[in-house]
């Protein structure tokens, strides 16, 4: 029978909270860290993270009645102790896929961490994982064109890729940025980048830089008999100044361009991705102002989730962070994350972060870029923790060598191969790394220069988001 | 000043041609090569010969000594196409590649062989 229009405030639980629901295979499931206001029962807030982030709202309204509201409502099907904190919970919550538009992770992301995250029943709330059920991720282009393809086009294979972001940042000329691209390329590099502040400002229009860079670029290949690229970055003020540079970068050659997914908005960027695939280009992702919504552990947007955003959205390349450098990053964590932007199926494994499995299908790979503060005294351990498929970025690390960018470049290509080939014959890079290093530093003074430079540095901090994972 | 080091790498320079992975280490002996090839075997991928004249290196496609050795296990088998190959064509490259039918790419590719580069 149908039912009466009764106006008034519900407890949110006799709608949202079900604790008997099976997910379906369709739903798009959420896992949130709840931290709730003193006094408030888990199911209660539960069910209004469910409720405000997806159909509902503070009171009944005539108009609920007019559609099927428990067929589009979310629902939180459980709720978990987070593990070492009792001053929060994890909520799930299943949302019925008909409630968002195919191939939008704006639409998707705009329910799901919306009003939800201002409402005042919580101290704080944090969006931990997501699964995107298969069928919705059929309908996502993705990244245009995949690991493989990008191997095949640039002729790279059974290594990981090597990149440089030039430096200063700021400041330079774009004859005199084109030199930094030059020296880098020669010596070895498959790719210099552009930094994600680097846009077109008045020292350096971005027409002015992709001439140069591609000069750059040709001589160096005409040089070393290697096929090269720089992320040439077209995040723009407007999108359409964005596709107008990559335009243009595509008409003078440039093999891959670069965008900031974030701070350019998930609309740019999934409209880029897309004229990338449709126009041969490889896409490198930069994730500028990730730690703002991903560091607090207690609220925000886990980085998992911000990865599975641009997986969907599309990009060849992400910005990983590097386990071993100047920024933030939990091993295991990472190890998690980088799960989630190569393989095509991730299972839940908590001891990662990883709440669902997450089934991908065909949508191509994401590259992990491991960047920021790295030197030739990490490469085992990077080519340890990251495998082949990555890219490993070397700024100051390349250009901070004391003979300059050819030398830095050359430094690091040797080191890289040193351990891949060492890798490969079955020694344990993290233990023999040293040994290793030394060796190859023998036929390469340019490694050696770089080993005795670095020798000192090391970043011991420890990291401020840990996985929910000792108990107390 | 006098500690630094020139780069020496230059258009006019044929020694500053390079083909990829490995390329910026000393080229390979017999047992290292060997041991690439046992790598190759443990993974499951189908080892691969080809070469090319050093001055069209820079494209795709080299030329296949004969087809890829699918299923082969047999190191020194192995070994001896690649020995083949290069007594064939002495002054080519000679590339050791590792097909991977899942991936659907190469996971390894080596040049083992070195030609005069030009």
């Amino acid at each position: 029978m149908a039912k009466k229009y009764d106006a008034g405030v519900k407890e949110y639980r006799e709608t949202y909270w079900m604790p008997d629901y099976t997910p379906k295979e369709t739903d798009i499931l959420a896992c949130f860290k709840v931290t709730p206001q003193p006094g408030v029962p888990r199911e209660e807030v539960a069910a209004a993270v469910a409720a405000e982030s997806s159909t509902g709202t503070w009171t009944t309204v005539w108009t609920d009645l007019l559609t099927d509201l428990d067929y589009y409502k979310g629902r939180a099907y459980a709720i978990e102790d987070v593990p070492g904190d009792d001053t929060c919970f994890y909520a799930f919550v299943a949302y019925p896929i008909d409630l968002f538009e195919e191939g939008s992770v704006v639409n998707v992301m705009t329910s799901l961490v919306g009003n939800v995250f201002g409402f005042k029943a919580l101290r704080a709330l944090r969006l931990e994982d997501i699964r995107f059920p298969l069928a919705y991720v059929l309908t996502c282009n993705g990244p245009p064109q995949g690991i493989q393809v990008e191997r095949d086009m640039l002729n790279k294979y059974g290594r990981p890729l090597l990149g440089c972001t030039i430096k200063p940042k700021l400041g330079l000329s774009a004859k005199n940025y084109g030199r930094a691209c030059y020296e880098g390329l020669r010596g070895g590099l498959d790719f210099t980048k552009d930094d994600e502040n680097v846009n077109s400002q008045p020292f350096m229009r971005w027409k002015h830089r992709f001439d140069f860079v591609m000069e750059a670029i040709h001589k160096a290949e005409a040089e070393t008999g290697e096929r090269k690229g720089h992320y040439l970055n077209v995040t723009a003020p407007t999108a359409d100044e964005m596709m107008k540079r990559a335009e243009y970068a595509k008409e003078i050659g440039a093999p891959i361009i670069m965008h900031d997914y974030l701070t350019g908005g998930w609309s740019a960027n999934t409209q880029l991705a897309q004229w990338c695939q449709d126009n041969g280009m490889l896409l490198h992702i930069h994730r500028a102002m990730h730690a703002v919504l991903d560091r607090n552990p207690h609220h925000g947007i886990h980085f998992r989730v911000l990865t599975k955003i641009l997986r969907l959205s599309g990009g060849d390349h992400l910005h990983s962070g590097t386990v071993v450098g100047k920024l933030e990053g939990d091993r295991d964590a990472t190890l998690g994350w980088i799960d989630i932007m190569r393989d095509s199926f991730v299972k839940e494994d908590r001891s990662r972060g990883i709440f669902f499995d997450q089934d991908w299908g065909s949508m191509p790979g994401v590259l992990p870029v491991a960047s920021g503060g790295i030197h030739v005294w990490h490469m085992p351990a990077l080519v340890n923790i990251f495998g082949d498929d990555s890219v490993l970025q070397f700024g100051g690390g390349t250009l901070g060598h004391p003979w300059g960018n050819a030398a830095g470049a050359a430094a690091n290509r040797v080191a890289v191969e040193a351990c891949v080939e060492a890798r490969n014959q079955g020694r344990e890079l993290e233990k023999e790394g040293k040994d290793i290093l030394t060796n190859a530093a023998a036929s390469s003074p340019e490694l050696k220069a770089a080993m005795e430079t670095w020798k000192e540095i090391k970043f011991e901090f420890d990291t401020v988001d840990k996985l929910d994972v000792s108990h107390k | 000043m006098s500690d630094m080091q020139d780069y020496k790498s230059s258009l006019g320079n044929a020694e500053s041609r390079k083909f990829e992975t490995f390329s910026y280490l000393p080229s390979m002996d017999a047992d290292q090569i060997r041991t690439q090839i046992e790598f190759i075997v443990s993974k499951g991928w189908n080892p691969s010969i080809e070469h090319t004249e050093p001055e069209n290196a820079s494209g795709s496609y080299w030329y296949m000594w004969k087809l890829p050795m699918f299923g082969e296990t047999d190191v020194d088998a192995i070994l001896a196409e690649c020995e083949a190959c290069h007594q064939a064509h002495p002054k080519n490259h000679v590339r050791l590649l590792g097909l991977d039918n899942y991936a659907q790419c190469a996971g390894a590719s080596m040049v083992i062989y070195r030609g005069e580069t030009v």
